[in-house]
């Protein structure tokens, strides 16, 4: 049990330190890496590659963006299984449905809410 | 190159300069980014196993359960003006979670209220939420038909 969130800390910590490593040594800027972190995780989930690193360190491998993208392709592969070509357009969206309503969600009430706070640099 | 000043002279000069040069903020970034990223999986894991356990919740439900608390709590700290000042320590180490992404779209829809709440809130909550969904969902789109052809 507590093995297990010492795997999640690790991987986790690891995949956000090649994020900063790759902000600090390219040009990718944060917007850049999501999108670059989402793409890679589809990839890396539909070649098989990040599958075991899910059973390995759960939210350590699911928390960050290429998780995102191991759900989407994964939900894609499966929603084909089932339900032949149309699934390629609807599983995606339906496993990581949940993650982008609340952020949809979320972000419209947080907005409604709280005032933009000024920036102090 | 003729000149004449002493070698020990360069010598000194040159390990003044090594230690007054900052260090390369490669490593501590890095670090910082890994400890407030492990951190945050931390929390996910957690949020995951107890709704697992507490909420009834099936393996899938559960993982579907820790996104959309991590970003809950991304909102909210992002609404009271904490989350800025946890990402400029932390640099990669909010981004690249799904805090990143939440954050990606609370801030700026925040930041636009005064320009309406259509085409101010409303457009901006995706100027970075939009890339990543349009590059993110056409792959898995891709991955999906090519499986469908191929069957791989």
């Amino acid at each position: 049990m507590i093995f297990m969130y010492l795997k999640a800390f690790l991987v986790g910590g690891i995949l956000c330190a090649i994020g900063e490593a790759l902000i600090l040594k390219t040009k990718l800027t944060p917007a850049r890496i999501l999108v670059v972190y989402i793409v890679a995780g589809v990839i890396l989930s539909a070649a098989g590659l990040y599958k075991p690193l899910v059973q390995f360190a759960g939210a350590g491998a699911t928390v960050p963006l290429t998780g995102f993208g191991h759900a989407l392709a994964q939900g894609t592969i499966q929603a084909v299984q089932e339900k032949g070509w149309i699934g390629a357009f609807t599983g995606g969206l339906t496993a990581t449905a949940g993650g982008i309503a609340a952020a949809v969600f979320f972000g419209l009430i947080a907005a409604f809410c709280f005032k933009p706070k000024p920036k102090d640099f | 190159m003729k000149h004449n000043i002493p070698d020990s002279v360069i010598k000194n000069y040159q390990t003044m300069v090594r230690k007054l040069t900052p260090k390369s903020p490669l490593g501590s970034g890095c670090l910082r980014a890994f400890v407030v990223g492990g951190f945050i999986c931390i929390i996910g894991q957690a949020a995951t196993d107890l709704s697992h356990v507490y909420l009834d919740l099936n393996a899938s439900e559960a993982l579907t359960f820790g996104s959309v608390f991590l970003v809950f709590i991304t909102a909210l700290l992002t609404g009271i003006g904490v989350f800025d000042r946890i990402a400029r320590y932390a640099g990669a180490g909010t981004v690249v979670p799904i805090t990143g992404f939440a954050n990606a779209m609370v801030s700026p829809a925040m930041e636009f209220k005064a320009e309406g709440w259509v085409l101010g809130t409303g457009a901006k909550l995706f100027t970075i939420a939009g890339p990543v969904l349009a590059y993110g969902i056409s792959t898995a789109v891709a991955v999906g038909i090519l499986y469908f052809l191929i069957g791989w």
